[in-house]
């Protein structure tokens, strides 16, 4: 494939290409940081990617809020609103996965008194 | 109205609903949770039960929730897979009523209400899983089921039991992203999230091949990171050795069944053979990984002394039987495999209820010193040895039927090294759980012991049901068959449902 062409396709499907960067951003952060806060806004970062993908998916050029009112037209143009109704659900997960995971934090810190990945497997070995 | 109709979402808002108001139950009084949650379980057995009866007799079932079109709306698709609801909620039961005394002793009482809150929605979540027929409710599903089972594993009053739940949940998290990205795009290229139409509109969607083996290579890693499969099994022995055992049952008997029920459904949407693209490859690495789980899963589990480190290692293992037969492509490994699904689940619940009977009424977990345990509590022991004889897989006990069967598809399919590699494993296990008959019967048993009791009533009683079903489903194993068989046919049937 040549250069251009390549150039072409990334600039076309450029949603998809930042939905992949942000994943692997996110995913970078997971494995390597070492503190876990970091390393939980690496898993946030993974779900906003998700919810990107999926979101951009459903756009169209020039539509509408899919919300049908008064006076409009069949042939006007809407978004697909089932991606925007799958990623609501898909923030409510996420929230609760954070809030899950912060609480578990604030546990793993009175116990150990320290939020390193590498402190910790120390003293899970002991 | 008839009520019957209804079953199958009831299947899933009865559990739900009764964990919604689980916490007002226990605000009135503490004692009557249990009741609720078990009434709760029960009448979900009985509506699974009446369901798989009407599998049986007239195929599955198709319930569409709302009202709407089968296309727009969420259907609930009944079929064979969905069989395992009478398996989730019938175990999920005994569970409950094991935990009763169980759980009283282990954890603070303040918590009770919640555990048992978060044990009616792991199990709603569960029965969800293997009853939709849409694939973003899979995703929703799993996340019930996953955060359930992290506050599960933390619930514990261990001191690390928070940094297991945190590994878990990490892991945990990102495989379901991955599961999450891929639904998105299988969406992306056929635009419907219906499985069944998946699969219809799947083959033809030739101009987008490498979207849909993107996709493929992302539910496999989501999925098996959910069930276990080396590399990714890391997160399970520390959560399943560090929950609550009650806990372990679940999460060790069921939990980790789904992510291989996920990775069916994905294989009845991409077909063994004939489907948009050649999966073979990628089931060929399943496999060797698969073998490679047996031997390393049995390997560790030799060296722990801990006896719920030692089930947890050997859940590890199981689970590379349940992929080696699900990745073979031969139909003797693929029954056998799903077979194992369903038989494994039964015995590791049973030996993990056999371990957690021994750890309350003892008090100690380390085998070393567990000697002579069977001169006092005979019935558990017994049935444990059961438990132990048939995931070592001895006639007349339902481990044999399976990995027989997988054995015979191994050397069918042209690659007697998988057989190799699970006689290998067979034997470690036989070696590791030796240990475990060896210390309870034929050591001289400690002066502390000398008073100690049989377990009490609502631990034997799901105990000794379950040792009976070992038996049962070993002598009877064409019961479960009739419903893995068509399964089998399904999958690797070249025509489209």
């Amino acid at each position: 494939m040549s250069l251009s062409l390549f150039l072409s396709k990334m600039g076309t499907n450029f949603n998809y290409v930042v939905a992949i960067t942000l994943f692997t951003i996110g995913l970078y952060a997971v494995v390597a940081k070492n503190n876990l806060i970091k390393k939980f806004i690496g898993l946030n970062i993974m779900e906003t990617s998700c919810f990107l993908l999926y979101i951009s998916m459903g756009a169209v050029k020039g539509g509408r809020a899919p919300i049908w009112t008064e006076g409009m037209k069949k042939t006007t143009l809407f978004v697909n609103p089932i991606p925007q109704a799958l990623i609501l659900t898909g923030i409510v997960v996420a929230v609760s996965t954070t809030s899950l995971a912060l609480s578990l934090m604030i546990k793993i810190y009175e116990h150990c008194g320290t939020l390193d990945a590498e402190k910790l497997k120390r003293m899970e070995t002991e | 109205m008839n009520i019957a109709h209804h079953f199958p979402v009831l299947l899933f808002v009865v559990p739900v609903a009764a964990a919604a108001t689980l916490q007002i139950i226990g605000k009135i009084r503490r004692e009557y949770c249990f009741y609720w949650a078990t009434a709760a379980i029960s009448i979900c057995a009985f509506m699974s039960t009446v369901l798989v009866w009407k599998v049986y007799k007239t195929g599955p079932i198709s319930y569409v929730v709302g009202g709407w079109e089968r296309w727009f709306g969420i259907e609930i698709y009944f079929d064979h897979i969905s069989a395992c609801a009478l398996l989730i909620s019938a175990l999920g039961l005994l569970i409950i009523i094991f935990s009763k005394q169980y759980i009283e002793k282990e954890i603070d009482e303040r918590k009770i209400p919640v555990y048992y809150t978060l044990i009616l929605l792991n199990l709603a979540g569960m029965l969800g899983f293997v009853i939709t027929g849409d694939l973003f409710n899979i995703f929703v599903m799993m996340e019930i089921l996953s955060l359930s089972g992290y506050a599960l594993v933390a619930i514990g009053e261990e001191k690390i039991a928070q940094l297991a739940a945190f590994k878990y949940l990490v892991l945990g998290a990102v495989s379901s992203l991955a599961i999450l990205m891929a639904i998105g795009f299988l969406y992306s290229i056929t635009g419907s999230l219906n499985m069944r139409e998946i699969a219809l509109y799947l083959p033809k969607a030739t101009s987008h091949t490498p979207v849909a083996i993107i996709a493929f290579a992302l539910f496999v890693m989501g999925f098996s990171v959910k069930a276990a499969l080396f590399p990714l099994h890391v997160w399970l022995p520390d959560a399943h050795a560090i929950a609550p055992t009650p806990v372990s049952a679940l999460l060790s008997g069921l939990v980790v069944k789904i992510g291989v029920c996920g990775l069916l459904r994905i294989l009845l949407i991409y077909r063994y053979t004939g489907g948009l693209i050649d999966v073979k490859p990628v089931l060929n690495i399943i496999s060797w990984l698969a073998a490679i789980t047996i031997v390393v899963g049995a390997f560790f589990a030799v060296f722990q002394d801990d006896i719920k480190m030692m089930l947890a290692y050997s859940t590890v293992s199981n689970i590379g039987y349940i992929f080696l037969g699900l990745s073979l492509v031969q139909t003797n490994a693929l029954v056998g495999g799903i077979n194992h699904i369903f038989n494994h689940a039964i015995i590791k619940v049973l030996l993990f209820m056999g371990a957690g009977a021994i750890i309350h009424q003892t008090g100690h977990r380390r085998l070393s010193d567990l000697h002579g345990i069977a001169r006092k509590m005979p019935i558990t022991t017994g049935c444990l040895s059961i438990g132990i004889v048939s995931i070592v897989g001895i006639p007349p006990t339902n481990g044999f039927v399976c990995k027989w069967l997988i054995a015979i598809g191994a050397m069918q399919a042209g690659k007697p090294l998988f057989a190799a590699a699970l006689l290998f494993g067979a034997l470690f296990i036989f070696a590791y759980y030796i240990k475990i008959i060896n210390a309870a019967y034929f050591r001289e048993p400690r002066e502390e012991y000398k008073k100690m009791d049989e377990a009490p009533l609502t631990m034997l009683v799901p105990i000794i049901i379950l040792a009976v079903a070992c038996l049962v489903f070993g002598i009877g194993a064409s019961i479960p068959l009739t419903f893995i068989k068509p399964v089998a046919k399904g999958l690797l049937s070249v025509t489209v449902r």
